[in-house]
């Protein structure tokens, strides 16, 4: 009985050493090893340890990389006004012993939910008192203000300020509006031209398009009508024949039986369209991708979503690569999953009821347009990364607001939880005063 | 037998002694002073800083070529271009990701933004120190954190009318009175020990 009762302990040491070990060195997500839910911003990729603790035995910097990996460059493109470096002075070596601002993860501690508040930060709200107690005898004007108001109330935020700071309040202080500088834009086909892409192949590659053409005439009939169409993007641009099918070595029937994508469709958008990629992978439709996990679908999500929606989340999600319908892309894609209720009330809104190109879709403020300039050509592009304008929604106010609305307006719009839940179908309730203290204090300094 | 263990005694005595002068020897430090590491660092930062005033900001700038803004938020502009206060720190943060055997910074006891003013007693002490003192360059030691650091500050001097127009007309500067060859500031360089 004995030796019947330790061969069962040893199997199943066995069987559990196996299944952990299992886990932990083969399957891309490893749940029986997580200590603890994670902030919004990551719970997508939480399973996935070596996404953050890249080296089993990694300290703080091992960590820090992590994260830099994946923000270092919306920190660079929002001019971060804390940046690492600034604290690296030992000048500051008394601030650092306080909060050590050198590490993200002295901020935004993962894997420990109830300390969690917005942007993933797990300090109390009135972190900024650490280095800026202070600040009243600086700036009269602030004497009073709690310091969990500092960057709750629509005045500052500590990576990204270029909506928020004084001379560009004041320059925008009389309904100055914003607009893309979309002058001396290079074409596409200029673009296409200057990599030296040529996108049909050679004739027989042509002969075999055509014939495609003759056994799809729907998707054709889009195609013309499409950006592909207009830039010599043909169906063998993106599908594939098998050898023995190509034309010459069997009918056009066969071909057209055989056609095939000989990858997933990401990776035959990406040929083409890397930045947009880089974009969607940044972002929160993208990221599980990115880590090489099974692609986000909308049964994942915590915010509230249609059950099924569009399913795994593609490129082909949003755009039929026949079609490259961008209305559809721009509105209709999102509310297709989406189902919270700014979204369920986007219909109502004012932003859809505008005609033409003057609508506001989703895309006008989560996936802005912007300039770019790739290999030298300054081209009309969109934001992928949907939470490149999201969190703090200030950011916004320079991509999308500042078109059409002012800054005061935009200010107290973005502040009016009440009011983004309507999707802006109103006025808003609240009114920031940064920019009236700015104009005092100018006034002031300059008298 | 006393003599001999007296001898003995003695020659062990000198053979610890010359041992030990041996040693003192060997770790004599044999690199280059402080005082002339902290020199030669700043005649290339002064001679960098002074040579983008003059030839770009000054050249180029409102005051005469009126083909640049210089601005503290050139970023946000066209024809933006960074201030040589900007510049010189841009060049400190890229040392500070290059290596961690110096670093310096631009400091001012009449500083337009607050952060830029002393902090540390030393620096406190250095930046009048320059101030009341053109011409002289001071030196000392400070520990923070947990380091001990050869600190230096030198002098800041207006080299051209753009220092001096702008910092004179800044709406934060707490000195509007700044002539050229004024000390405005210090640099402060430390060197970890």
């Amino acid at each position: 009985m004995k030796k019947l009762l330790w061969l069962f302990w040893g199997l199943s040491s066995v069987a559990l050493a196996g299944f952990l070990g299992y886990e932990l060195l083969v399957l891309p997500e490893k749940p029986t090893f997580h200590i603890g839910s994670s902030s919004s911003g990551h719970y997508q990729i939480e399973l996935a340890c070596s996404a953050c603790h890249t080296e089993p035995f990694g300290g703080g910097e091992v960590i820090q990389n992590a994260c830099l990996n994946c923000h270092k460059d919306e920190l660079e493109k929002a001019l971060d006004s804390h940046p690492v470096k600034k604290f690296n002075d030992p000048r500051h070596a008394d601030l650092v012993s306080i909060l050590d601002a050198r590490y993200c993860a002295s901020c935004h501690k993962e894997h420990n939910p109830d300390v969690l508040h917005d942007m993933g930060v797990s300090l109390p709200d009135d972190y900024c008192v650490q280095c800026h107690q202070d600040i009243a005898e600086e700036r009269p004007s602030h004497e009073g203000m709690g310091f969990e108001t500092c960057a709750s109330a629509g005045c500052h935020n500590y990576h990204d300020n270029r909506a928020l700071y004084e001379d560009f309040l004041l320059k925008h202080s009389a309904d100055q509006l914003l607009h893309l500088d979309t002058s001396n834009l290079s074409t596409l086909k200029k673009y296409l031209d200057s990599t030296g892409v040529k996108w049909q192949g050679d004739d027989e590659l042509i002969e075999v398009s055509k014939a495609l053409y003759l056994q799809y005439p729907e998707q054709h009939a889009d195609w013309l009508q499409s950006a592909h169409y207009s830039n010599d993007v043909g169906c063998l641009t993106c599908h594939n024949v098998p050898e023995n099918k190509k034309l010459g070595t069997n009918n056009e029937l066969n071909i057209v039986n055989e056609l095939q994508l000989d990858k997933p469709v990401d990776e035959v958008c990406v040929t083409c369209h890397e930045e947009e990629t880089l974009g969607f992978q940044s972002g929160k439709h993208g990221m599980r991708v990115k880590q090489a996990l099974q692609p986000m679908h909308p049964s994942m999500a915590r915010l509230a979503m249609h059950e099924s929606g569009s399913g795994a989340l593609s490129c082909a999600s949003c755009h039929d690569p026949h079609k490259t319908d961008r209305t559809f892309a721009a509105v209709d894609a999102c509310l297709s999953c989406h189902n919270d209720e700014h979204s369920q009330a986007y219909k109502q809104s004012k932003h859809a009821s505008l005609d033409g190109i003057q609508q506001v879709t989703c895309a006008t403020c989560h996936m802005p347009t912007e300039v770019k300039t790739i290999k030298g050509h300054k081209l009309l592009g969109v934001e992928h990364n949907q939470n490149a304008t999201l969190r703090p929604n200030e950011k916004m106010i320079r991509s999308s607001c500042l078109t059409c609305h002012n800054l005061q307006f935009s200010l107290d719009a973005l502040a009016d939880e009440a009011l983004i839940k309507m999707n802006f179908n109103g006025q808003p309730s609240t009114h920031i005063p940064s920019i009236d203290m700015a104009r005092e204090r100018d006034n002031k300094k300059m008298q | 037998m006393k003599s001999r263990k007296a001898k003995t005694a003695g020659a062990i005595t000198i053979g610890l002694a010359a041992l030990l002068t041996s040693c003192g020897s060997e770790e004599k430090p044999t690199g280059i002073e402080p005082k002339v590491f902290t020199d030669s660092l700043f005649a290339v930062m002064k001679s960098d800083r002074t040579n983008y005033t003059k030839m770009i900001v000054q050249r180029l700038g409102p005051n005469k070529g009126g083909f640049i803004k210089p601005n503290e938020h050139w970023e946000d502009m066209e024809d933006g271009a960074p201030l040589p206060a900007q510049m010189f720190r841009y060049g400190a943060e890229g040392v500070a990701d290059m290596t961690s055997d110096f670093t310096y910074s631009l400091q001012s006891v009449w500083p337009i933004n607050k952060q830029n003013g002393p902090k540390t007693p030393l620096e406190k002490e250095g930046l009048q120190f320059v101030a009341d003192n053109p011409g002289q360059n001071f030196y000392g030691t400070e520990t923070l954190g947990d380091k001990t650091y050869y600190t230096a500050v030198y002098a800041d001097v207006a080299v051209s009318p753009a220092c001096t127009t702008c910092h004179n007309e800044h709406k934060d500067t707490p000195k509007t009175d700044f002539k050229i060859g004024d000390v405005m500031g210090g640099v402060v360089i430390r060197v970890p020990l």
